[in-house]
């Protein structure tokens, strides 16, 4: 090892110059320190002005620097933004959210117990995909990211099937080969979650391509976390939805948190993530992803546009992460805990049913029941998956299933390392048989 | 005559956490970085501690991007700076790629010497957690197929420690792979049986302060007769189980670096063993067990007695229910073993 290189660097320095300075970003709160998020500007509900869907993308831009809000403190819809939407659909809405959480509280348990090896939760951001979901239309392709199992709760989709695969047992579709919660769902026009970040956003604008190409009328959805938006996919995303006009909207979750790195480390001192939409040209929103009718009425809007030809919407979510990346993580190892209860945008579940009950359309005596009920119908649906097994238990997919699906036919190679694997499981249990496993 | 250094019990985390903070205080030059390297210390806690102790411009988060992680590395070696990026798990770095092969593995060549990439790539590496098929690759072959790049993988805290140093203070770029998996402990295979802590293994005995294990040097685990059996990362212990479960004699050789290979080493075993085994994690074709198989099938063809055994992974991508059916575990080695003793 030499210093020689830096000796020479060293000779160079002008004396004139003030040393330069690298910037690391550090987060305003770490582990028992007070939280204070007055330095957060949060505008008023309603103010934000609605520009026409087919509007020029740069009219969008003054939006990318603002929060469109719709639900006030008074708990009223108020501004353009409001998409007036009947009391059945938003006690629609209240419940798939609660739905969701109930699952998640349930899924997170299991893990706990040992039924599986891994859960992610998506607590307090459960209006960024059960919203979305609602605003698009069933069949537009959504390419989510791992804490959007909202939109499958919202298409419809078994919740057996669901836990199947958490608990990666007999009956798991994808055939116990992927992680816990990274579904595959093509009837519910749901893509294939890649453990990869940011891989979903130039394939959504690829889907969204080919159906431009074909003059179909679908269009295509993606999500992210604001992390992932550091990656260069996303980046191509953005480029290329620009340059083919490609009908896709773009969700980009802004929880805060990518696992212990806060938004500062994916560009968040300097502008908001919607303001990526300004450079390439394209529609973009910024809404606050805890009310659920803002991001009704965002998605809504970007998909009104997509169809219209009007080209992709790059729409930032800004939410909070109220618990861990994962049940990997302890988010008390670098965050204050006071932050979720500061969160100044409250939690989109509280603030729906709160919308409710001042339209006179909930109580809570209702909420209390429908809480119930929930946790009773996800119980229900996690027997009838551990009748399925649980991982680690014996009950899982035979093993020829192991070399299945690498190609459309078993090449000769995989054929003799099938048997292979079923030869070393004989030895390891002379009295087991392919058809028991 | 020097005093012995004191030595530590230590995980494998521990000693490549000791490791770095060795080097980190012999010179000012490295740098620390990566996906919650920082305040937090990494998600494996590789990093505890360190940003406390140099800063944070001396070890720092990064942005979700592999390829700025590796693409700025290779920048701040180019002004003479010693970057240890961390890749958070060896099954996102694809997105680096292009900056590891194209850039930092060509650039002493392409500049005849004039630009270096003086960088270590940190990454946990290999399955047995049921990561599922994003976290649990073996893609070392990928790398040793490349020229320029080191691939270094380490089987014991102790040369964890050792060979960390010496890539940290290599001039050309090293892939430093940890076997995850072994963290904790040396897992023999048996997944149903409770993990041996490295705090009860020899090699959990780590010297404190600086020493380095020269890269391109194989360690003789154990010396034997029989067979010899090449292999590297957690499957040096899982192999190492095996043979002494089935009594065999054999001579085990952890390779701890694949590229630059100590083929003196191997050659010199197979010569006296006559037969050779080779166990890895990574899938079958064109894993690293192809070269390996080649070469002794070059250098010590007429000292043969049996044709070269490989045990690998299957040909697939890593599965989460099956993941013990996959893994090359102590079945698959015994039955190689059995062909290798019955030829």
């Amino acid at each position: 090892m030499s210093d020689a290189g830096v000796l020479r660097m060293t000779d160079t320095k002008r004396s004139n110059l003030p040393p330069l300075q690298l910037h690391v970003p550090e987060p305003r709160f770490r582990p028992g320190d007070a939280v204070d998020y007055r330095h957060l500007v949060i505008p008023a509900p309603g103010v934000q002005p609605k520009p026409d869907e087919t509007c020029a993308a740069s009219e969008t831009h003054p939006l990318c620097l603002d929060l469109v809000r719709v639900l006030g403190e008074d708990h009223k819809a108020v501004g353009p933004w409001d998409p007036k939407l009947d009391p059945e659909t938003l006690r629609r809405m209240l419940r798939l959210m609660a739905l969701t959480r109930a699952f998640d509280d349930r899924m997170y348990r299991g893990q706990r117990q040992g039924k599986t090896s891994f859960y992610m939760k998506c607590t307090g951001e459960e209006a960024t995909s059960i919203a979305p979901a609602m605003a698009l239309a069933s069949d537009d392709m959504v390419f989510p990211s791992y804490r959007q199992q909202g939109i499958l709760i919202t298409r419809g989709y078994p919740m057996v099937d669901m836990i199947n695969q958490i608990y990666s047992n007999k009956a798991d579709k994808l055939k116990g080969r992927q992680l816990p919660i990274m579904y595959s769902a093509k009837e519910a026009s749901f893509f294939s979650i890649s453990g990869n970040l940011a891989t979903q956003y130039p394939q959504a604008v690829g889907w969204a391509m080919a159906s431009a190409i074909r003059g179909d009328t679908r269009i295509a959805a993606a999500w992210l976390g604001e992390g992932s938006t550091a990656e260069g996919d996303f980046h191509s995303a953005m480029t290329f939805a620009a340059v083919y006009n490609a009908p896709v909207v773009f969700n980009v979750v802004n929880n805060q948190w990518a696992i212990s790195s806060f938004s500062g480390f994916a560009g968040a001192e300097r502008t908001t993530f919607a303001a990526r939409a300004i450079g390439y040209g394209i529609a973009g929103l910024r809404v606050d992803g805890n009310d659920p009718l803002a991001v009704y009425a965002a998605t809504r809007w970007a998909a009104n546009r997509a169809r219209a030809n009007g080209g992709p919407t790059l729409i930032e979510h800004f939410t909070y992460r109220a618990e861990g990346h994962s049940t990997s993580d302890d988010p008390g190892q670098y965050r204050s805990v006071q932050e979720r209860s500061e969160w100044p945008l409250g939690d989109p579940i509280a603030r729906l049913a709160a919308h409710l009950e001042a339209l006179g359309e909930w109580t809570p005596e209702a909420h209390a029941a429908m809480d119930l009920e929930l946790a009773e119908q996800v119980k229900a649906a996690a027997k009838a998956a551990e009748a399925n097994g649980v991982l680690g238990h014996g009950l899982h997919h035979p093993f020829r299933t192991l070399f299945e699906d690498v190609f459309e036919e078993l090449p000769w190679h995989l054929k003799e390392q099938s048997e292979q694997a079923i030869r070393e499981r004989r030895i390891k249990w002379p009295e087991w048989k392919e058809e028991d496993s | 005559m020097s005093e012995q250094p004191s030595v530590k019990k230590l995980n494998m985390i521990e000693a490549i956490n000791d490791a770095l903070d060795v080097m980190m205080g012999r010179d000012s030059n490295i740098v620390v970085m990566g996906e919650d390297v920082g305040y937090f210390g990494g998600v494996f806690r590789a990093t505890a501690g360190l940003q406390k102790k140099y800063g944070r411009t001396r070890v720092f988060d990064t942005p979700i991007s592999e390829c700025g992680i590796i693409g700025v590395a290779v920048g701040m070696g180019a002004y003479g700076l010693r970057p240890v990026p961390e890749i958070q798990f060896a099954d996102y770095i694809y997105p680096g790629l292009d900056q590891l092969v194209s850039e930092a593995a060509r650039l002493r060549y392409r500049s005849a010497g004039e630009f270096t990439a003086p960088i270590t790539v940190r990454s946990p590496f290999g399955g047995g957690i049921f990561g599922g098929q994003t976290h649990s690759q073996s893609p070392e072959a990928l790398f040793t197929h490349v020229s320029g790049i080191k691939t270094v993988i380490p089987s014991t805290p102790h040369d964890a420690k050792g060979l960390l140093i010496a890539a940290i203070e290599d001039n050309d770029p090293v892939i430093f792979f940890e076997p995850k998996r072994i963290y904790n402990g040396p897992f023999n295979g048996y997944y149903d049986k409770p993990v041996e802590p490295w705090s009860r293994h020899k090699d959990g005995a780590v010297p404190e302060g600086y020493y380095r294990i020269p890269l391109g040097k194989a360690r003789v685990v154990r010396e034997g007769e029989a067979m010899t059996v090449l292999a590297y990362g957690t499957m040096v212990h899982v192999a190492e189980a095996v043979l002494a479960e089935k009594g065999v004699d054999a001579e085990i050789i952890d390779l701890r670096t694949l590229v630059p290979l100590d083929i003196e080493t191997i050659k010199a075993s197979v010569e006296k063993t006559g037969r050779c085994l080779i166990v890895h994690e990574a899938t079958r074709t064109s894993g690293f067990g192809a070269e390996l198989s080649a070469l002794v099938q070059e250098r010590c063809f007429y000292h043969l007695e049996a044709p070269i055994e490989r045990v690998t992974g299957f040909d697939t991508p890593y599965p989460h229910s099956l993941e013990w059916a996959y893994f090359p575990g102590p079945v698959r080695i015994g039955e190689a073993v059995d062909r290798l003793l019955k030829a």
